[in-house]
């Protein structure tokens, strides 16, 4: 039985469509006057952060609360990694209260896993961003987000055929993992476009085209995801400066004038303004941004919606 | 002292014959009939086994002093005698340092003590394993413990001046020093192999460009200077070419494999299970294959286990926060045999020269150890069973840790008894 | 992966039985066919105009996936005798379900309240089958997170008898005598290739008609 969202390369195409079809039913109950579901009543979902990360966890706490699931909000005190307590002990608290669904975020790649794997607890583990490993439920409200934008009319979510460029820090980025396998399994096309220090080795075996070339691969953008770039990375060696960044890799008003008129403007968040996008990008018609927020919460119910719901998990990929 | 009649063994994989060991040493080789059994004799039916000389092991982590709770001297002895070991090189990281000429004896004496194997303390390079400042090797060399190995393993002498030094100043005692290749700047923060995978787990990559570019140096350095180096856990098909180069040239460079290299690899970083991260990490199969023959040729001159025990809260944990190392000492002759003798690379004497002689030899310590099975030599002998097989289960381990990556594994081989200077180690498979 | 739960197209058999012989060795026999059908929703539209004395105020609500045809065919009859629309909506009871936790996780279906919502107006549910009355009992608690409607009425297509729960329709197409080891199957067009309600049983004879 498939228990846990750990990497969006356990999702199939079948499964992806199914949580995004789950989403659009669930993101019209933001228009409601209840805005509340009965379907996990009953059920406790802890929300895990060994990082901080008041965005996501305030996403999945909305969406476990909509389903009526008890919510735990554990804000573990620095990891192992700095001797604090170790994610086994914190596991085997969880499991003694009960928990059927821990969602959690580690700054540790794999750290999900472990939890999944080890034996230590017997709840669904969901990812919420693990080191820079991935991000699975960024990844499917992203994809949600496009499809809703560019999705066409077919009965089915899809992007067949759309090209989406990811542009930033893809060594270190975690979306980016998980976006590029996903939208991959949706049938686009993803370039990432980075200096050529910000590309993990092995991308060429990823399922996506890579461009040190901003200017030349946004005129055919369907949608261009911007990630961020910490100013840390400077020190780090991977590229000169600040400025010389946003002039090869910033989204600025003179790149979003080659835009296609449908193409759309995407970031995770948080935004490091005047670094990778501009003031004026960012809060243009194009921008998506503040929508893939709310489509957050209707992703992670229908992620919340699909583990829990049932006898057993109707997604995911991992014994 | 007990006298053994080994009765039908096979030496190195020769013909069946009898090996007597008498007042701990290889009496009398052959024909039975004759040989004084005044004394009270033991028989041990060697049908089936194979003698080998007792396996030195250039690469242990014996823990003591400092970390008592993952090892100690004499549990890690224990297990190197369940391995086939008699003899084996405790490493210096322990805490403090074994920088020192009172820590080196401290170590060697209590290996004395447990009895289990000939203890022999590496040194440190530097004081503290710092890589500022060379630490008294001289005082080591001279001290009881006859200290000849030198390395900071754990860190790299990664300053090209430091190591020149050190290279030449190991001449005066016919010294080597044991460089553990890691480039410091081109693995911060590294967690296992660069390559597709890593990039896919989101764990930072461990370049074989960081191992190779210090062996490429340190084999010029070895050159320039006339020293012997030895390279510890060499890991990747590029460090494997470099050494064979060197030794073409005629440098005085040697090599170590380890049994988890030739074995594992990089693949099983993907269960996210830290049993599997070890330093060097695991790498290619393409490495693997290429370390096993540079094994078989000969650029690789030996196996040695880097036995690096750990207690259990520092692997059951997220990969990022474990520690680097596995156990390897009772399981180091049976991966052998299964990655080099199984599949035709190594014949047995093959196996004694790797495993035994050679690594005596880069001791320095060949005037006891891994000496060859004739009679007047030192009764250090293993007797060895190749066609048992075994699922290795943790909770047999002599070690005081359980970090085997080869739980639930089945191994061919079996250690069925292990000789110090005639004395039994082990016997019908049991710790003695 | 368990099998997925399908929403694209639905599966033909509604409100069947948990168990029971399968089709392999069962009889199947048409109890109402197109014509059959047309005439059913035609009454049914009629009497829900005569009990509310017009269409005023009217939400017709099919529960997906036959209901929402179901519902759409009634409004259209209504809409030709009354000259006047009445708002038709889905409501997706699957989260709902008191049978939700013993059974894998299943897909949603849609769920679109007409603009006009439903709070002071009179709601009739539409739905293929009526069996246990629990997916009845499921939509009313939806309706409640929903709004407040003046009056909650139920139309179906067939009532086949069985009812688990104090639930009646108030608009019936055809009453349906089954046993509980028959299946009773709507076919629609749109969704399915014709028209008709066929009852599937094990090929025994004891059935009754």
């Amino acid at each position: 039985m498939k228990r846990h969202l750990l990497s969006t390369a356990d999702l199939s195409r079948d499964d992806a469509e199914l949580i995004l079809a789950t989403a659009a039913e669930l993101r019209e109950l933001a228009d409601r006057p209840i805005k509340k579901l009965p379907a996990l009543r009953g059920r406790t979902v802890v929300n895990l952060f060994f990082e901080d990360s008041t965005r996501t966890r305030i996403s999945f706490e909305a969406a476990a609360k909509r389903l009526s699931a008890d919510v735990i909000n554990f804000a573990a005190k620095g990891s192992s990694l700095s001797k604090g307590e170790s994610l086994k002990d914190t596991a085997l608290t969880l499991e003694a209260m009960g928990a059927d669904a821990v969602v959690v975020r580690h700054g540790a790649s794999g750290a999900p896993h472990r939890l999944a794997h080890s034996g230590w607890v017997r709840s669904n583990v969901v990812n919420a961003g693990d080191g820079t490993h991935e991000h699975p439920t960024q990844a499917l409200l992203d994809a949600f987000t496009m499809v809703r934008h560019l999705g066409g009319s077919g009965a089915k979510p899809s992007l067949d055929g759309r090209r989406v460029v990811i542009v930033g820090d893809v060594l270190h980025s975690r979306v980016a993992r998980s976006n590029a396998l996903l939208l991959n399994t949706l049938g686009a096309e993803v370039t990432l476009v980075a200096p050529p220090t910000l590309l993990p080795v092995g991308v060429e075996s990823w399922p996506v085209e890579t461009s040190y070339d901003l200017d030349a691969v946004i005129p055919k953008a369907d949608a261009v995801m911007m990630l961020r770039v910490q100013r840390e990375r400077m020190s780090g060696g991977f590229f000169p400066t600040a400025r010389e960044y946003s002039r090869r890799y910033g989204l600025d008003g003179r790149r979003m004038a080659t835009l296609q008129d449908h193409t759309i403007v995407m970031h995770p968040g948080p935004m490091v303004r005047g670094m990778e996008i501009t003031a004026d990008v960012a809060d243009s018609d194009r921008s998506v941004i503040v929508e893939q927020v709310t489509n957050g919460v209707a992703v992670r119910m229908a992620v919340l919606y699909l583990l829990l719901g049932g006898s057993e998990p109707a997604v995911g990929g991992e014994e | 002292m007990t006298t053994y009649w080994i009765k039908n063994v096979s030496i190195l994989g020769g013909q069946p014959t009898n090996l007597v060991l008498n007042e701990g040493r290889i009496g009398h080789i052959g024909d039975l009939r004759g040989v004084s059994s005044d004394d009270g004799v033991e028989e041990i039916d060697g049908t089936g086994l194979i003698a080998l000389p007792g396996l030195v092991d250039l690469h242990t982590h014996l823990r003591e002093p400092g970390r008592e709770d993952a090892e100690t001297v004499e549990s890690g002895t224990r297990a190197a005698a369940m391995g086939g070991f008699t003899a084996v090189h405790a490493m210096a990281n322990t805490e403090p340092v074994a920088d020192t000429a009172g820590v080196v004896e401290q170590v060697w004496r209590l290996g004395r003590e447990a009895g289990y194997c000939d203890v022999y303390p590496v040194g440190a390079v530097t004081v503290g394993l710092a890589g500022q400042q060379l630490a008294e090797l001289g005082a080591m060399a001279d001290s009881a413990a006859r200290v000849r190995v030198f390395s900071d393993d754990g860190k790299c002498v990664s300053d090209a001046v430091l190591m020149r030094r050190a290279l030449e100043y190991v001449k005066a005692f016919d010294g080597v020093v044991a460089q553990h290749a890691q480039e410091p700047r081109l693995t911060e923060g590294a967690q296992m192999n660069e390559g597709e995978l890593s990039g896919r787990l989101g764990l930072a990559g461990w370049p074989a460009v960081a191992e190779e570019a210090i062996i490429a140096r340190d084999v010029l350095l070895a050159e320039h200077v006339g020293s012997r180096l030895h390279v510890c856990h060499v890991s990747t098909a590029g460090s494997v070419e470099l050494i064979r180069w060197a030794k073409g040239k005629g440098v005085q460079v040697t090599a170590e494999a380890c049994p988890h290299h030739l074995l594992l690899t990089d693949d099983l970083a993907a269960t996210y299970d830290p049993i599997y991260k070890v330093n060097p990490p695991l790498r290619s199969t393409a490495d693997a294959e290429a370390l096993r023959a540079g094994l078989a040729d000969g650029t690789i001159d030996i196996v040695a286990t880097d036995h690096a025990p750990h207690p259990l809260e520092d692997k059951d944990c997220e990969w990022a926060a474990a520690a680097f190392g596995m156990l390897g000492l009772e399981t180091a002759l049976s991966i052998v045999q299964q990655t080099m003798v199984d599949t035709g690379l190594l014949d047995w004497a093959g196996v004694a020269e790797r495993m035994s002689y050679a690594p005596a030899r880069i001791g320095r310590v060949s005037d006891v150890q891994g000496r060859p099975i004739v009679a007047g030599e030192p009764a250090n002998v293993v007797l060895y069973d190749p066609r048992a097989t075994r699922v290795v289960d943790p909770a047999e381990s002599q070690s005081l840790s359980r970090n085997t990556p080869y739980r639930g594994m089945e191994l061919p081989g079996r250690v069925v008894a292990t000789f110090l200077r005639g004395k039994a180690t082990v016997l019908d498979g049991k710790i003695q | 992966m368990p099998a997925h739960p399908q929403h694209v197209p639905p599966s033909p058999t509604t409100d069947s039985p948990t168990s029971g012989p399968q089709a392999s060795a069962d009889i199947s026999r048409v109890v109402l066919d197109d014509s059959d059908i047309t005439r059913a929703l035609t009454r049914i539209a009629h009497e829900i105009l005569e009990r509310n004395k017009g269409a005023a105020d009217l939400v017709l609500l099919g529960i997906p996936t036959r209901g929402v045809p179901l519902a759409e065919r009634i409004a259209a009859r209504i809409a030709a005798v009354e000259g006047q629309d009445v708002p038709v909506g889905s409501l997706d009871v699957t989260m709902y379900r008191d049978d939700l936790r013993m059974k894998p996780a299943r897909a949603l279906l849609p769920t679109q309240i007409p603009a006009s919502g439903i709070d002071g107006r009179t709601v009739v549910l539409v739905d293929d089958v009526l069996f246990s009355g629990r997916t009845i009992r499921a939509a009313l608690d939806a309706l409640n997170d929903i709004g407040r409607p003046r009056a909650v009425q139920l139309a179906v297509l067939v009532d086949r008898g069985h009812r688990e729960l104090p639930i009646r329709a108030d608009f019936v197409g055809k009453n349906l005598p089954t046993s509980l080891l028959e299946r009773v199957k709507v076919s629609l067009g749109g969704i399915d290739e014709v028209d008709a309600v066929t009852i599937q049983g094990p090929a025994t004879g004891e059935v009754t008609a």
